[in-house]
């Protein structure tokens, strides 16, 4: 079991002509995503890493059956995917894209909202089943098959929080990269409770950051809802006030948002939260051996 | 990205935000032809810099004479203002705004923010104008008004109700007045990709009307590319040159003030070094993100950048090679180490595709003060020791 996507999961890619859409897609199928097509508008017809490219969003779902689909497309037309890919029946897109206007996701993640339709990112690595299904761009060799959880906003900690828990002998059922934007899709709290019922989930990673309250949403469910162990590293405890590290949504907002608020709030949970994400791996560890 | 006051009200006058009449200047002999031309009898002389808190830190201030504002302005134009919201070392004063001075009977807050939670734009107000928010906001949370304000529907008139009575006000001529106010305010913020608008204060004058004494705006950087009039207001001698420099090749760069230079690939990890290092007992001299491709010329690139910083007593570089293999990196560093003069301890911690083998490469490669770190920990455990001389 997993969470989200599995092996079965049938995937098309917009903005998958492009460079980074060709050059990951192809990656993706290596690893044996069912990717069932791709769109790229006046491209439709033709035929790009043995799968057919569409016009549109809506033919490339009637056409192919696909119920996800992961964006490549450039910033500006972000939105606009987005949309398309809610009216066109689309059940999950995943946005790889970094850098599309905040206000572009605001409406876009209300339209998709209205449509049923669940977003991940922007600006995230994707999600991944560990040996199944790989939707964006990460590392794919680091994620053994197991039975620990991932969510994080970042995408390096992620490949860093997943390979020390293959190193320590886990391993990964479906690992979720979020995203750091001010806007995202689904975040901890959508995502916990699918970890929660997964009966192969043993164990949950959270990788969260400074700025905003996900992390501070996410320990009150976690305190409510969620009875498997948590382990949660938050970054960003030695970030300067006021400043945007790296990703547009890390910033520290007068007292708000910093590290050290949303720790407690995951401690006072009953979460063991580490702090340097170099004591993840150790405290996988250590969760799975009192289960 | 933030833009002046000055800036801000040229851009309040085309939505029709009423602000005092005011020129933007840069010496003194210009700041007095202003104040001549503003006519007076009063005038307030104030600093432009991207900081708030100018007012107390002694950036504005009040002229009755000609005389006063040629004085004011040999004061202000050229001094270093610390505020609460400038570092220690403060800025430089380079250009000031000489503006009429107004008819104050009351001061108000009005701001335009994104609201993460909601999820979209929240209008907050308070009688309180004046005063720093956040004191508000902790102290007296039930005078401030927030209403939030769903773009699909755009600003109602009931939103402009709950505002004005919100606020106290109970003449209905300034009622409406407020409640233009801030539907041109919410206009502005959305068709301009705004962060954040704020008015602080706000007066309201002896007849009842609402003028932005001040104006403070920053914009979705993601969005600048569609807005090329606002881009043009960027003023790069108000950010810091490193930082700069640095998005100019791709690296994402804030300086701190410790010891220990980091370099590292994503921004999660980049913070997750810096917490590592200060858990271990050293101190991050700074927060550099390579991004996800780093190859010789970035890696290069960040050397220098960190090693302009004369406190570096050691480097940790800290790569966790995903789509990009690690031999490929590993090579990139020692390639940077001949383009760059690295005079203190680098330490290289390199995980992921293709590991082992970029391990092999360093140590075979014989750089005398290369340090290889086995993982994140030991990595970072190297680097606190050679910053102590260890």
């Amino acid at each position: 079991m997993s969470i989200l996507v599995n092996k079965d999961t049938k995937v098309i890619v917009q903005g998958f002509t492009g460079k980074e859409g060709s050059f990951h897609a192809e990656q993706c199928l290596d690893y044996g995503t069912k990717i069932v097509g791709g769109v790229t508008p006046n491209k439709g017809g033709q035929t790009h890493l043995g799968q057919p490219v569409f016009n549109t969003v809506k033919e490339a779902v009637a056409t192919t059956g696909a119920t996800v689909s992961m964006i490549f497309v450039p910033p500006a037309f972000v939105g606009d995917a987005v949309m398309e890919a809610a009216e066109a029946g689309i059940e999950l897109a995943v946005i790889i894209t970094e850098g599309a206007p905040v206000k572009d996701m605001q409406a876009a993640k209300a339209h998709a909202t209205k449509h049923g339709m669940m977003t991940i990112g922007p600006n995230c690595p994707g999600i991944i089943t560990a040996e199944e299904c790989k939707i964006g761009i990460m590392p794919g060799m680091i994620f053994k098959k197991g039975n620990v959880g991932l969510i994080s906003k970042s995408g390096t900690l992620t490949y860093e929080g997943a390979n020390q828990v293959c190193n320590e002998g886990f391993g990964i059922t479906t690992a979720v990269g979020i995203g750091g934007d001010p806007i995202i899709g689904l975040s901890y709290k959508q995502i916990l409770p699918m970890f929660e019922a997964d009966p192969d989930t043993e164990c949950i990673v959270m990788i969260g950051e400074i700025g905003g309250d996900l992390e501070i949403q996410a320990a009150k469910l976690i305190k409510e809802q969620i009875t498997k162990p948590v382990v949660a590293f938050i970054a960003g405890q030695t970030a300067p006030k006021g400043k945007t590290m790296g990703h547009a949504g890390a910033i520290v907002s007068g007292s708000a948002g910093t590290a050290k608020e949303k720790m407690e709030a995951l401690e006072a949970a009953g979460v063991t939260v580490v702090v340097s994400p170099a004591e993840i791996g150790a405290a996988v560890t250590k969760a799975m051996a009192k289960k | 990205m933030n833009i002046h006051e000055y800036q801000a009200k040229q851009i309040f006058k085309k939505y029709g935000v009423p602000t005092p009449k005011g020129i933007m200047v840069e010496s003194v002999k210009d700041a007095v032809s202003a104040a001549e031309q503003l006519g007076g009898p009063i005038w307030v002389v104030k600093a432009q810099i991207h900081a708030g808190g100018r007012g107390l830190g002694g950036g504005v201030k009040l002229a009755k004479s000609l005389e006063e504002v040629e004085t004011l302005a040999n004061e202000i134009l050229g001094m270093t203002l610390v505020t609460h919201q400038t570092t220690a070392e403060g800025k430089l004063v380079q250009k000031l705004y000489i503006e009429d001075g107004a008819d104050i009977q009351s001061e108000y807050y009005l701001s335009v923010v994104l609201d993460r939670k909601l999820e979209m734009p929240l209008i907050m107000a308070s009688t309180e104008g004046g005063m720093n928010i956040e004191d508000v906001a902790e102290n007296t949370p039930e005078k401030i008004v927030t209403i939030a304000v769903d773009p699909a529907i755009g600003f109602q008139g009931f939103h402009g109700r709950q505002l004005a009575f919100g606020l106290g006000l109970t003449d209905k001529s300034e009622q409406s007045n407020m409640i233009k106010l801030a539907s041109k305010l919410f206009k502005l913020y959305m068709e301009n990709d705004a962060e954040m608008i704020e008015i602080n204060p706000l007066i309201k004058t002896g007849k009842g009307e609402f003028i932005a004494l001040d104006g403070k705006m920053g914009f979705d950087n993601s969005a600048l590319g569609r807005h090329p009039d606002i881009a043009e207001m960027r003023d790069l001698t108000e950010e810091d040159p490193d930082e700069v420099e640095a998005a100019k090749y791709g690296l994402s760069y804030v300086a701190l003030d410790g010891e220990i230079g980091c370099m590292v690939n994503g921004a999660g990890l980049a913070m997750g070094t810096m917490d590592t290092i200060n858990h271990m007992g050293g101190t991050p001299a700074n927060f550099l993100d390579v991004g996800g491709s780093a190859n010789a010329e970035t890696v290069a690139k960040g050397f220098e950048i960190i090693l302009k910083n004369p406190k570096v007593k050691a480097i940790f570089v800290n790569i966790f090679g995903g789509i990009v293999r690690c031999d490929r990196i590993a090579n990139g560093i020692i390639e940077a180490t001949k383009i760059t003069d690295v005079n203190v301890p680098v330490i290289v911690r390199l995980d992921g595709t293709n590991a082992p083998e970029a391990a092999e490469i360093l140590k075979n490669a014989n750089i005398a003060n290369l340090i290889v770190g086995d993982d994140l920990g030991d990595g970072a455990a190297k680097a606190v020791a050679a910053a102590k001389g260890n």
